[in-house]
């Protein structure tokens, strides 16, 4: 059209553009960074949401991958109805010839009480349990010592106890010197190690662990499996958990309780998802008040800047270019928030997943999706203002100067 | 779309050198009532011409430099400008015609405050397409020819009025205009800076520049090679080239 008469078009180059879209923010510092602000928050509350839950779901992958989640726990019901809380003593054998399982340990509540000396009176037991359990017990639930050692062939078969962390604390135990005794079941033991926090399996840390043999032999415990912990190969758990109870009890399944103690935290999981689902939300609400405060800064703009309109009009502006200015700054201002809320978020997230001992961990979509949700954010605000501007008149605008 | 070269009937002896040409022009606001700033207007300038229009407020002298400037349409007659006929161009083509053909100075100077002397010139030629280095040194050379070249880096805000309104006039020149259109340049100055804007004006058409400076000021317009008068609308004198 404009060839045809001779005359060059106006031009503006790029780079020239994203100048002139700067203007506003060169001229007015404060302004700008106080909308660049609302922007920020929003996608900082954004981005650091998303990172926390990456951060602490990766945690947890970790605490899953470490634990495992191939364990199943058989439990022999409690409760009317649902038997005598005892599994069949062919438990553990027959449940460890289903191909897939890898590991059995029994474990069986042996009824006796345990305290710190024989002065204590009987009724201040402190909660504390005693379980007759396999010495490979530690090895099937993925636990650790944390003072002295666990039960062996030998030492299960003689007067020796293992404490949970919490039954170690109630009674007082700091460390293992491996001449201290418990009074347990009207008799002495000596307490030869002290365990780590069980993830899987709490109820353990309030127990004191006893071997098999040592039940027999010197509490005169007859040994039924209460619960019988299985390892199975990962690829077959649910195959597994199928047969699990009709194995174990044959003869009345419905008594039986199969459970998987991953599922516990895989739950835990699940609520702070719920969570997560709400913050991004409020994010999102933060968000478009940054925007809201974008556009708000921009028709401001617009109206106290009609002299620079015409101005450039004048100057030989088309109304693209002066549309293409005003739009330009408000993305320029929301680029800005979404950059600075990124970092923001990401640092955030990193001080809190430290504190945690977490790895700090910012989903790639968290990143692109932020600036990209201010970039949005930011055209959105800007359009109006900028189509404002464009079809201010430039004697109107040159006028009002 | 065509603009063809229009031979003004009002003045059929300027033939190509005629810069700028109204023929019958009228603009009505469409109030309640209707004003009409301008009745019938016939007014032409020639290549290298020095021309003032002087008037009282309230004649129409703002509304005609819009005009001249297309910056604003008339409602009715022709205006032609550097040989186009502004009716026959869209609004992106008489956006090209102003970044190329014609400069304005305004009484407020209208410098963007946080930018430098050099940078304000430069941004005269923002929209011509020429690329950042050309730009600034044409606003170099611009600023100097104004006598302001030892204040290149100095914020706009920094400036005293008369500095700031030389700046203005070198970014109306640095595109080498076919025409440079004033409205009221010494409106916002003392004396002493106002006569020295008017010696620049001097000076600058004397190097071969075509200016139309509107007034108030009948002194300062008298001063000039060539003045009409501008009341209630329409051309009330024109002096034509004062020998």
């Amino acid at each position: 059209m404009s060839k045809s008469n001779g005359l060059e078009p106006s031009k503006l180059h790029t780079a020239d553009a994203l100048r002139t879209a700067s203007v506003g923010l060169h001229t007015r510092k404060l302004r700008a960074a106080l909308s660049a602000l609302g922007i920020m928050i929003g996608i900082a509350a954004m981005v650091g949401v998303l990172g926390l839950s990456e951060s602490s779901k990766s945690d947890l992958l970790a605490q899953l991958d470490r634990l495992g989640t191939n364990l199943l726990t058989v439990q022999a019901g409690t409760g009317i109805g649902l038997g005598s809380g005892e599994l069949p003593i062919e438990a553990a054998g027959m449940v460890s010839r289903i191909g897939p399982v890898e590991q059995t340990s029994t474990i069986s509540a042996v009824d006796a009480n345990v305290y710190k000396s024989d002065y204590i009176p009987e009724g201040q037991t402190g909660g504390i349990t005693v379980q007759a359990v396999d010495v490979n017990l530690l090895d099937t639930l993925a636990g650790s010592v944390a003072d002295g050692k666990f039960l062996d062939d030998a030492t299960a078969t003689y007067p020796t106890a293992v404490l949970g962390s919490v039954a170690a604390e109630r009674l007082g135990f700091r460390e293992v010197t491996g001449t201290q005794q418990i009074w347990l079941g009207e008799r002495w033991f000596t307490v030869i190690g002290v365990l780590d926090e069980f993830e899987l399996n709490p109820d353990l840390d309030r127990a004191a662990l006893i071997g098999m043999t040592t039940a027999e032999d010197f509490l005169d415990h007859e040994v039924v499996p209460s619960s019988i912990l299985v390892r199975v190969d990962p690829d077959h758990v649910d195959d597994v958990t199928a047969v699990l109870s009709a194995t174990a009890n044959p003869q009345n399944p419905e008594e039986v309780e199969v459970s998987r103690p991953s599922d516990a935290l895989e739950a835990k999981e699940a609520a702070d998802d719920a969570f997560t689902a709400l913050f991004l939300g409020l994010g999102a609400v933060a968000l478009l008040v940054g925007g809201v405060g974008i556009a708000n800064v921009m028709v401001i703009s617009v109206l106290e800047r009609r002299a620079e309109i015409g101005l450039r009009r004048a100057l030989g502006a088309t109304k693209r270019h002066v549309a293409v200015q005003f739009l330009g700054e408000a993305l320029l201002l929301s680029t800005v928030g979404g950059i600075g809320g990124v970092v923001l978020g990401w640092a955030v997230t990193g001080v809190y997943a430290n504190t945690r001992g977490w790895s700090t961990l910012i989903p790639p979509i968290a990143i692109v999706g932020g600036i990209a949700a201010a970039l949005l954010i930011g055209a959105v605000a800007g359009l109006y203002p900028a189509i404002r501007a464009a079809r201010m008149s430039p004697t109107e605008a040159l006028r009002s100067a | 779309m065509t603009a063809t070269l229009t031979n003004d009937p009002s003045a059929p002896s300027a033939g190509s050198d005629v810069v700028l040409s109204l023929h019958g022009v009228t603009k009505e606001y469409p109030t309640t009532p209707p004003v009409r700033a301008l009745r019938g207007v016939d007014f032409s300038v020639t290549r290298g011409e020095l021309v003032g229009v002087v008037g009282p407020s309230g004649s129409g002298k703002s509304t005609l430099l819009h005009i001249m400037g297309t910056l604003d349409l008339p409602t009715a007659g022709q205006v032609t400008v550097a040989g186009y006929n502004v009716a026959d161009l869209s609004d992106k083509d008489l956006s090209a015609l102003r970044s190329r053909h014609i400069g304005f100075v305004f009484q407020q100077f209208h410098l963007l405050s946080g930018y430098t002397a050099l940078d304000n010139v430069a941004d005269g030629l923002l929209y011509t397409g020429l690329n950042v280095n050309t730009r600034r040194e044409m606003a170099h050379r611009a600023l100097s020819r104004v006598g302001m070249g030892h204040r290149l880096e100095h914020v706009a805000t920094k400036l005293s009025g008369g500095e700031r309104q030389r700046v203005a006039v070198a970014r109306a020149l640095v595109g080498t205009p076919s025409i440079v259109l004033a409205d009221e340049p010494t409106g916002n100055l003392d004396t002493k800076n106002s006569d020295a804007i008017v010696d620049l004006i001097h000076q600058i058409n004397e190097e071969g520049v075509t200016f139309v400076v509107i007034t108030h000021n009948k002194e300062i317009a008298e001063a000039f090679p060539r003045t009409a008068g501008l009341r209630d609308g329409r051309i009330e004198y024109d002096t034509g080239l004062k020998r």
